[in-house]
């Protein structure tokens, strides 16, 4: 008999007990290691498990995010939750409901094929037998390994996945009720802000505490631990107060200035790199009768810029320190926790409670390392830390600025046949379990020392994360510059290098499309053979009522992009209509996703519209601003993002999403289509490109007077 | 420290605080009404958006002084899952949220909007939710949802 292949998530946490539980008559409790960050990985998951398990969805309490009480996996990014974790949940409930079903066979004299469960009870030829999961627990031992043999079901018989669900969350946010780490209060808790290392490896010279205690209008404490400086104190008001003119009373030694030009991003192609080619190495001399051909593209710095600071909450009690997070990565962030404090990992829980939309590592393990720190010097006492707007903005991890150089071999019909992606880019991951990087470590005695930077491996890569184009070229190749050296802290950010590889890629081609005189559709599907790419192209090509030929430089265009996120999730296409005068208004966007089966097609929709909104932020608005003294845009006049009035008419369409083929990751997929659309359409209305992000005003009228 | 008289959702109130308390640490850690949000302590994001007396206000640069005696309302007492206002059911029934952080304060900027204004535009209600962040991208669906609470208060849902 042949042993089938566990998914990777299913492998690494075999005990079906770490999955599923039955511990009251009426009640389920299923256990995911994803964590809700607003993309409606809840909803996703209980219907994956109502539908194994046939337990009405109400019935069943989901655990998520506990090092106590979940599977360890990793972290929750890059578009795998359903992908990866999904599929290991499903088969983890799949195998639970047919142990049951083998168990009631086997010990009650049932023919096992006629056996199924009806919302918790089992049936045999569509009769209640009298059991149920429950009242059979005590005798299906699921302290046991999973095997992966019993078949998960076939989606001619989903009642529940493929179906619109109602997100499980969302009533809470709506009726003000508490939904957040914000929103928690512990008894005797204390609250703290940190006044915060300027730069990393600044030393505190003087701390003028008298100042600090003159500006408290109640009881205030000032902790320090080497250069982490806190204030803490009962009352928020009194504690946020004092931090708010804190900086001004602490001097420090050792801040060194960076240099402000490097705001934006072709600084980089100066810089010492650690270098990296993937694929065949680019040709010794030049193919006869071809012409190369090569433009560059940049984009600054990018903030998270969530809409509220990151929040932690730890308590240190009877040698056990339980810290409560918003961070994507409990288990990391608990390892990064045992090494900062030199406890057990083992002593250390860490829980997971929702925060605002992160879309990748900013300031929430930062947040919660400092209150740790402080609770861990404070035995019995809850600590809370909530981050300032202008800390959140000046101290979290931000993403990369990047310089793309998209070149090509064209042969005598303008079509490529040798493409390069060439990548200048600091370090797109720095999250805290590789290797520290949490601010209040760094700022403790004894520091870790500076995570070195890498590059991950490709696929799914990291800066080069979609940099290879999915189109039919007979040779393609990366060439990576991963810059160790970056004047702010850089991380994950949704998409990573995707969003401006996919720009670059797909702004040559509309440029390689014009000098061709071909129309951007057509051009692309004569040079895309992936069926399913083909489709989604097409799909939103009719849904949009794309015209080919349609003049350029009247102030009105279109745009159209495509990508198949990390060359291995979900594909997307998308359609960008805008206004061009002076700046640039958006005005529809149109997308055709295909992300193979869809569990819950709303929340599927939900995220790839988001993604569509958020990527034309970055295309039209975002970009992080640098003084000498680090980041400079610290609010949301200094770093400005898309409004309400400023939202175009959005359209998505998702193509065949009750299928067999497996779920591919969403969350991500619209991003990078999205501003390349963007980019696309805006070169249309003005009859000139723009190369560098974001497409601000100054930009647009710069080329006008070029052109 | 001083006592001063509020009205909270219906409620009167005496709260004894300093004067200069943000009147979003009243409501959330005096009243231990959570739902308005911190988003920035700069009355840049309206996360904190409370009705003041009927109007939209930023909560977390409102000195306590400055709304003695007056009307607030915060979400809490827009509605109740078993009595929801028109405004809440339509965001639920449009699933207008991802994260939901914003949506506390986008809700009063529509309740604001929507007493003075039955019938909105589309470019109307974008408008007076431009002081208002989201950062998931659920403004398609919140545009959405407002129109349909629209419609649901004109075909008699009003409270």
């Amino acid at each position: 008999m042949n042993t089938p292949t566990l998914p990777p998530l299913l492998a690494s946490n075999p005990r079906l007990d770490r999955w599923v539980g039955f511990p009251a008559p009426g009640r389920v409790t299923v256990s995911t290691g994803r964590v809700e960050i607003g993309q409606g990985v809840l909803t996703a998951m209980l219907q994956i498990a109502a539908e194994e398990l046939d337990v009405a969805p109400e019935h069943i309490l989901l655990q998520t995010g506990d090092t106590d009480l979940t599977p360890n996996e990793g972290y929750t990014a890059g578009s795998q939750s359903i992908q990866f974790g999904g599929v290991a949940l499903r088969m983890a409930c799949a195998e639970v409901r047919a142990l049951f079903l083998d168990h009631a066979a086997a010990s009650h004299g049932y023919s096992r094929p006629e056996l199924a469960v009806r919302d918790g009870a089992i049936t045999h030829r569509g009769e209640a037998t009298g059991h149920d999961y429950w009242s059979l627990a005590s005798a299906v031992d699921l302290r046991r390994d999973a095997t992966g043999r019993p078949p998960t079901k076939s989606v001619h018989d989903y009642s529940v996945v493929g179906r619109n669900a109602p997100r499980v969350d969302l009533a809470a946010k709506v009726f003000g009720g508490q939904a957040f780490i914000h929103d928690m209060v512990l008894d005797g808790m204390v609250h703290a802000r940190v006044v915060r290392q300027p730069r990393r490896g600044a030393v505190i010279a003087s701390v003028d505490e008298a100042a600090l205690h003159r500006a408290a209008k109640g009881p205030i404490e000032i902790v320090r631990h080497g250069d982490f400086l806190a204030i803490l104190g009962a009352d928020e008001t009194v504690v946020e107060a004092v931090a708010a003119v804190a900086p001004n009373h602490v001097a420090w030694d050792g801040v060194d200035p960076i240099n402000p030009f490097q705001e934006e991003a072709r600084w980089l192609l100066q810089q010492p790199s650690i270098d990296r080619t993937i694929g065949p190495p680019p040709p010794s001399e030049p193919t006869p009768g071809t012409t190369r051909l090569a433009t560059t593209y940049t984009r600054m710095h990018i903030a998270h810029a969530s809409v509220a600071p990151s929040c932690g909450l730890a308590q240190y009690r009877g040698g056990r320190l339980t810290v409560w997070t918003h961070s994507q990565g409990v288990y990391p962030l608990r390892d990064a926790l045992a090494r900062t404090l030199k406890l057990d990992p083992a002593a250390i829980s860490v829980k997971h409670v929702q925060g605002p939309g992160c879309y990748g590592h900013n300031g929430a393990d930062d947040a919660a390392a400092d209150a740790a720190v402080i609770a861990f010097h404070r035995p019995g006492t809850p600590v809370k830390v909530r981050w300032r707007r202008e800390e959140e903005f000046g101290f979290e991890p931000v993403s990369p600025a990047m310089v793309v150089t998209a070149q090509a071999a064209v042969d005598a019909a303008g079509s490529p046949v040798d493409w390069t992606t060439e990548i200048w880019s600091g370090r797109h991951s720095s999250r805290p379990g590789g290797g520290g990087n949490l601010l209040a470590a760094e700022a403790l005695p004894d520091p870790p020392p500076h995570p070195p930077a890498v590059e991950g491996g490709y696929p799914p890569g990291a800066g080069t994360r979609n940099a290879e184009p999915l189109y039919d070229f007979p040779a393609k190749r990366i060439v990576h510059h991963l810059i160790a050296e970056t004047p702010v802290r850089t991380s994950s950010l949704r998409g990573l290098g995707a969003t401006l590889n996919v720009f670059a890629i797909e702004s040559f081609m509309d440029e390689l499309a014009e000098r061709a005189g071909r129309d951007p559709v057509a051009c692309r599907l004569s040079v895309l053979s992936d069926a399913r790419a083909r489709a989604v192209v097409e799909h939103v090509a009719r849904i949009s009522g794309w015209q080919a030929g349609l003049p350029s430089g009247t102030g009105h265009g279109r745009g159209i992009a495509f990508a198949r996120y990390k060359n291995m999730a979900a594909y997307a296409a998308v359609v960008a209509e805008v206004a061009v005068d002076e700046s640039v208004r958006l005005v529809r966007v149109w997308c055709a996703a295909d992300a193979g089966l869809v569990i819950n097609p709303d929340g599927a929709i939900n995220q790839l519209e988001g993604g569509i909104i958020h990527g034309a932020s970055w295309a039209l608005k975002e970009g992080v601003r640098l003084d000498t003294g680090g980041i400079s845009s610290r609010d949301w006049e200094s770093y400005p993002v898309l409004r309400f009035s400023e939202v175009p008419e959005v359209t998505v369409e998702l193509v065949d999403p009750m299928t067999d083929r497996p779920c591919l990751g969403v969350g991500e997929a619209a991003g990078g289509p999205t501003v390349a659309a963007i980019g696309n359409a805006v070169a249309h209305a003005l009859g000139a490109r723009l190369r560098d992000l974001p497409l601000t005003r100054e930009r647009v009228m710069a080329a006008l007077l070029r052109a | 420290m001083q006592s001063t008289p509020l009205i909270v959702n219906g409620n009167a109130v005496t709260v004894t605080a300093d004067a200069d308390t943000p009147l979003l640490d009243i409501l959330r850690n005096h009243l231990g009404l959570m739902g308005t949000k911190f988003g920035c302590g700069q009355e840049q994001c309206g996360c904190c958006m409370v009705l003041v007396d009927g109007r939209p206000e930023k909560s977390c640069g409102k000195a306590l002084s400055t709304v003695a005696g007056k009307v607030i309302t915060t979400i809490e007492g827009l509605g109740t899952q078993d009595r929801p206002h028109p405004l809440q059911q339509a965001f639920l029934d449009e699933q207008a949220g991802q994260c939901g952080y914003c949506l506390s304060g986008i809700l009063i900027s529509a309740k604001a909007l929507l007493d003075r204004n039955p019938a909105p535009s589309r470019a109307e209600i974008a408008e007076a939710l431009d002081d208002n962040i989201c950062r998931c991208g659920s403004h398609v669906r919140i545009l959405r949802a407002v129109e349909h609470a629209a419609r649901l208060l004109r075909e008699g849902g009003a409270r």
